[in-house]
Order: structure tokens, then sequence, then C-alpha cells
């Protein structure tokens, strides 16, 4: 169990990262997302939990923007990142998905090499000049997706050609070889055994030291053991969102009661 | 009374043995047994006339690749063929075809004389046993190498095309009854000749390689020149199917936004894949030649009207395989920041290039085996010449296709023609099921699994 009270000192002293107003996601005509407001702060692991269909992945897929790729999908509200708004025309979703990285549901390597996976994001961002700073890139985005130690002898090898749980960390890893600033995961341990799970829990515990991660989880245990903020999402509302401990032991709203206790959902 | 009710099948009771069939059982079991004996029979029909097929096409063509020659020493007369004895080329040139037949005539009564045999002919009849084109070849010859002239050299005529269809089992003596071309005696006399080892039946290259010639001389045509014609095009079709076929379906795949307009390019699309040919060569008669003024019976005009028709193919083909590629890869690669063009040039069009290329493979193959545009643009004509020069004149010089020559032999009286027109489809054959093995491999041997 946490300790609560610690954890809440080491939360008040952070920053608002990333800062949703009253957003509202459309598709088509089907009204996905209403009214979500949410503060997610720097340097913490927030989860979003609910029902299957409750649009928490599609609230995560706002923040960067993910969503455009999607014709019928119509976003409305403020998202600012650092106090910018990130569906402003000036901003391209490119140079954002750079600083807001994203680990899939499913791990989905290239059909490429292992160094290339990784060196793939700094190479179209020009983040390395040449050869050695891009094995440097790859060396520490490997040691930071704790993979390092199982591939370093076969950085040639296909991607694909990884477990399930190594292949998730090395999208892990692929995501933060960009150097971004929020880490957004939707589901990343659905498809994986308990041990890669374990894991990859360890890891996001590892990666909140530098990022501001944001995972969306089916799992009320996982949200309860990685994350130190969770919000509760029910049929497009944001019902509740608070300190983890607080919504896992005395939660406000009737509806967050139920689910954490298995009555919906 | 519920056994009144059922008619014949009994239902399976509590405690009744698993070893013993119901009768419902076994009517199940018959039928699927039935309906697989369907299926291997609908199969077995289908390799019967594949198995027909070949047989009839190699049994009536393979003759197209073996031809007869008469082997002769002519002795190239220096009184004839260079009257004033200076060798001048302008003066030999003077020396018309007609002007060398004797010299062949010669050769066949010396050749008589140093064999002893007496064939009751006259030279000119034993003459007649070669092609026409013999004298011309002859001649030409001769303007090559002046300085041969005064020597005796050996030639390797080709035969008539009787003689070489005797050889051949096609023309018999009941069948050359009323054949003013050949006769009784002049058969006999080829008999003595293959004992003498003079005439002899070998592969014959020329059908290959060489250019059609004309009804008089079935004996000297051949395919090549039609060839380069057929490959000059699938040159046209490549450089502009591919590319043109290959941005559109990515546009339409990747960018466009689906809307109703999308939607009617689409289905029209998989329309033109069922438009026949022949409207795709009236269009490309319309456009290409009587508007553009671009010149008939030329492979670049073939080219441009293969390619409106190998497109649809391609974009469908190249359509399936984009979107096979799965959707997690373009996320994976939106999701580090790659633009959309990013995503789909580093990752999506690698993966999908192996159906791309299949696609595109069996497009050409289909359009090299087109025959019925090829009608309405001219490219289906008598085409005697040699085999283009340079890339210009082989794309702009008229030429035929092959299959275009195949279909001019077909059309033609003499039966050795027929026989040459068996011979062209194993070539073209020989090229599809190459471009189709072709196809497969690249299939297996980039097709990735994920």
């Amino acid at each position: 169990m946490y300790d609560l009270a610690k954890t809440e000192s080491a939360v008040e002293q952070k920053d608002t990262k990333i800062s949703a107003r009253n957003v509202q996601v459309y598709y088509g005509d089907s009204h996905a997302i209403k009214d979500v407001d949410v503060d997610i702060e720097d340097k913490t692991v927030t989860a979003f939990i609910g029902p299957s269909g409750c649009g928490k992945s599609t609230f995560l897929r706002c923040l960067n923007r993910m969503n455009d790729t999607i014709d019928i999908c119509r976003v409305k509200g403020d998202i600012l990142l650092d106090g910018e708004d990130i569906y402003d025309p000036k901003v391209d979703p490119v140079q954002l998905r750079a600083k807001v990285g994203m680990v899939f549901q499913k791990p989905n390597p290239f059909p490429k090499s292992i160094y290339d996976n990784i060196a793939y994001g700094p190479r179209i961002h020009g983040l390395a000049k040449n050869k050695a700073d891009l094995d440097e890139i790859v060396e520490k985005s490997l040691r930071r997706g704790a993979i390092w130690e199982e591939v370093k002898d076969r950085l040639d090898a296909p991607g694909t050609g990884l477990s399930g749980g190594q292949q998730q960390r090395l999208c892990i890893a692929r995501a933060v070889a960009t150097e971004p600033e929020v880490l957004l995961m939707d589901e990343p341990c659905s498809a994986l055994d308990p041990i890669a799970t374990a894991q990859v829990e360890e890891l996001i515990d590892e990666l909140r030291q530098n990022y501001s991660v944001v995972i969306v989880t089916h799992s009320m245990q996982q949200a309860a053991r990685v994350s130190q903020k969770t919000a509760f999402f029910h049929l497009g509302n944001l019902v509740e969102y608070g300190e983890t401990g607080q919504i896992f032991t005395n939660p406000v709203d009737p509806r967050t009661e139920s689910y954490i206790t298995g009555r919906i959902g | 009374m519920t056994d009144i009710s059922q008619n014949g099948s009994t239902p399976r009771k509590h405690g009744e043995t698993l070893l013993k069939l119901t009768a419902r059982t076994k009517r199940r079991n018959a039928a699927e047994r039935r309906f697989q004996a369907y299926g291997i029979g609908a199969i077995a029909i289908g390799l019967l006339m594949l198995v027909i097929l070949v047989f009839n096409i190699v049994g009536n063509g393979m003759g197209a690749f073996t031809q007869t020659f008469v082997t002769l020493d002519v002795t190239l007369d220096a009184k004839k063929l260079d009257k004033k004895g200076n060798r001048d080329l302008d003066d030999i040139k003077k020396v018309s075809t007609f002007g060398y037949a004797p010299l062949i005539q010669k050769a066949f009564e010396a050749k008589v004389g140093a064999l002893g045999l007496d064939s009751g002919l006259k030279a000119k009849d034993m003459a007649g046993l070669l092609s026409k084109g013999a004298p011309a070849q002859l001649r030409d010859y001769v303007l090559a190498h002046p300085e041969t002239i005064g020597e005796t050299v050996t030639f390797r005529f080709l035969a008539n095309s009787r003689v070489d269809g005797y050889m051949k089992g096609r023309v018999t003596r009941d069948s050359i009854e009323n054949d003013k071309n050949i006769t009784a005696a002049q058969l006999d006399f080829t008999d003595q000749l293959v004992q003498a080892g003079v005439i002899e039946k070998t592969f014959n290259p020329a059908f290959i390689f060489g250019s059609d010639a004309s009804d008089q001389r079935p004996e000297a045509a051949g395919i090549g020149v039609s060839m380069v014609g057929s490959l000059f095009m699938m040159f046209v079709v490549l450089a502009l199917a591919l590319p043109i076929g290959v941005a559109a379906s990515i546009y339409l795949e990747e960018f466009a936004p689906k809307t109703w307009w999308t939607d009617v390019i689409e289905v029209n699309i998989s329309n033109l894949a069922a438009v026949p040919s022949i409207v795709f060569g009236i269009l490309g008669l319309a456009v290409f030649i009587n508007y553009m003024h671009l010149p008939m019976s030329a492979p670049l005009v073939g080219g441009l009207v293969l390619t409106l028709m190998t497109l649809p193919t391609i974009i469908i083909s190249t359509r399936a395989a984009l979107k096979a590629v799965p959707p997690s890869i373009r996320d994976a690669a939106l999701g580090v920041g790659a633009s959309k063009m990013q995503s789909v040039f580093h990752h999506v069009l690698p993966l999908a290039a192996p159906g791309i290329l299949t696609g595109t493979i069996i497009g050409l193959a289909q359009a090299l085996g087109e025959t019925a545009p090829l009608l309405l643009i001219g490219m289906v004509g008598f085409i005697a010449s040699n085999a283009p020069d340079s890339v210009a004149s082989g794309l702009l010089a008229p030429n035929s296709a092959m299959p275009a020559q195949i279909y001019e032999w077909a059309k033609r009286a003499d039966p050795a023609f027929y026989e040459r027109a068996w011979g062209g489809i194993i070539i073209l054959l020989v090229f599809l099921v190459t471009m189709n093995t072709l196809a497969v491999i690249l299939r297996r041997r980039f097709e990735r699994r994920w």
C-alpha cells in the first residue's frame, strides 16, 4: 500500500503539465467526451480508469492529437500543455507528438531491427548529429526502457522477434527516445502476461522521475499500484479525479464506488 | 405414438450404442462425401482441360522451333556478279536477286552431279525446293563480303515451306495433289537429298529472334521483332502505370478524406478494371492518335493504351496491399512524431511493397497478352523490318506485338503460318508463366509477418 501522507505531500509540490478545460469530443453525431476538466501534473503517474467505452482512451488520444487521424472525430474545448493550446491552428501535431509520446495497447514495434526501432524517432526529429550520438541515444533509451541488458547483444535482430513484454518495453524505449515530456500509455499491459506486466509497471514507476505519465488501464489493481492520481470516467463524463489512495479508499461519487467495488463496468 | 411421426429416422435415445451410425448421421456423411466428390470432379475437369491445352499447344507449336535447311556449295561466279571485274560495290549492287538465282541452280546441278543422283528434275525445279528468299540471302552475303566473289562458299538455305512441311509430316503426297507450289517429283528429290545429308531439320533461332516475313515465305517468319515491340510497350507501361498507380492508391488509401466523392472515384476504378479492353483501344485511337497525333502502330501508343488498361489492376492491388498493413504500424510511426507522409513512405509502403510488386507483375502479364486494343491502334501490321536499333525508334517506329503477331499469323491462309502461330503462343506463354512465377517468388520472399 502507498503511504498516503507521503504521496500527497510529494504531489502537492508538482506543477500542472497538461490542463484540460471543458473538453468535448464527438464521433460524428455521438458525443463521446462531455465537459472534461482535468489537470495532469508533472512527474506524476495519472491513471484513467472506467468501464469499456467510457471515453478514457478517446480522451488520452486527444492529449497528443492522435484523434486527428480519425476523419469523423471533432474535439472542442481547451487542452493546454505548459500553458499552450495544443489545438491552436499554429501547432503542428508532429511537433506535439515529439513532446507527448505514446505507447499503445498492443506492442507495435516496427518490423525493423531493434536499433532502428529506437533510432527512428531521433532520426526524423534530427536529435542526433552523428552515428555516435545516435548510438548513445539508442543505448540510453533502451536503458530507460529497462530492456538494454536483454537486447544489447542483438541490436540488429528484428524488434518483432522479441517476446510480448520485451516488445512493449521496446515500444516504451522508442517513445522515450524522442525526449518527450509527457508519456501517454493506452492499456500498455493488456496484451502481456503477469510477469511482463510487473516489469512494465516497475518501469512506469521509474519513468515518473522524468516524465509526466498518463496511463489508461482496465485493471483497478494496476491503477492503484502505479498511479498517484486517478481519474474515473463513466459514459463520457469525468466522474471523479483525485489522489489514487483517496479514490480507492474513500470515493466521493457513488458511481466511483460502484465501479471500484465491482457493481458496474 | 411419437414413433409414427418420424419418417425413417430414429433420434438417438438414451443408452443407445455409439458404435452404430444412425440413419441421420449416415445421410449427413453421404452428403458430405458427395460434395467432396463434386469438388474433386470439378478440379479434375479443370486439370484435364489444362493438360489437353498444354499438349495441344506444344504438339502444334514445337514444329515452329525447328526448320528445314538445305546446305549447298555456291560458286560466286565473278562473270555474273561483277561483270566489270573491278569489285566496285555500286556495280555489284546492279545485279538484282534474279541474277543470283542461276548460281543456286548451278549449285544444285553440281551437288546432284557430285552425289550421282538422278532426279529427272530441271535445275529450276530443283531450286524450287528452296525458300523464295534464297537468292536474296545470297545477294546480301555477297554485298556484305564482296571479296568472296569468285570463290565457292557453303550456304545453308531455308527450304521452301512445303518441303519443310513434308519433313514435319504436315505435307504429304496426297495433300499436294492440287498444290501448284510443289510436285511429287520434288518430294522424291527431297527424300534423296535427305539421305545424302544435304537437307536436314535443325533448331531455328530465327523464329525466336527474326522478323515477320511475307505470305510467300512462311519458313522465314519470326517473332523476334514483335517481341521487341512488346518489350518496349512493357517499358512504357511499367514506367507510367507503376508510379501513377501507386501514387493514386497511396493518396486514396492514406490521405483522401472519406467523402461521397472519393467513393465515386473508388467505384469507378473498380469498374474500369472490368471494362473490355477494346474500349481502351478505341479511346487510345481517339485520344493518342487522332487528337494528339502520335504515330500509328508505335509501341509508345500501345504502351499508353495498355497503361490505361493496367492502371486499375495496379491501383486495386496496391490499395489491397496498403490496407493489409496493420494500422498499429501507422499509429506507432505517428506516435513518435512522424508526419503522415513519413509514416507512409518509411513504414507502410515498404511493408506493402511485395503486394504492390505482385499486382504490378500480374498487371504487366495481363497487358503483355492483350491483343484487342492493339488492333485498333494499328499495331497489327506486316512488320518485316529489322529490330529497332535505338530507344527512340523502338518507341516510335511501327512495330507489332507478340499477341498481335500471333493473331496475324493465324489469319493467313498457308498452314505453315498456323504452325508459327502456335509456336508464338508457346513463347508468349513462357513469358507469362515466367512473370507469374516471379510474382509468386517475390511475394513469398518478401512477405513479412508481424
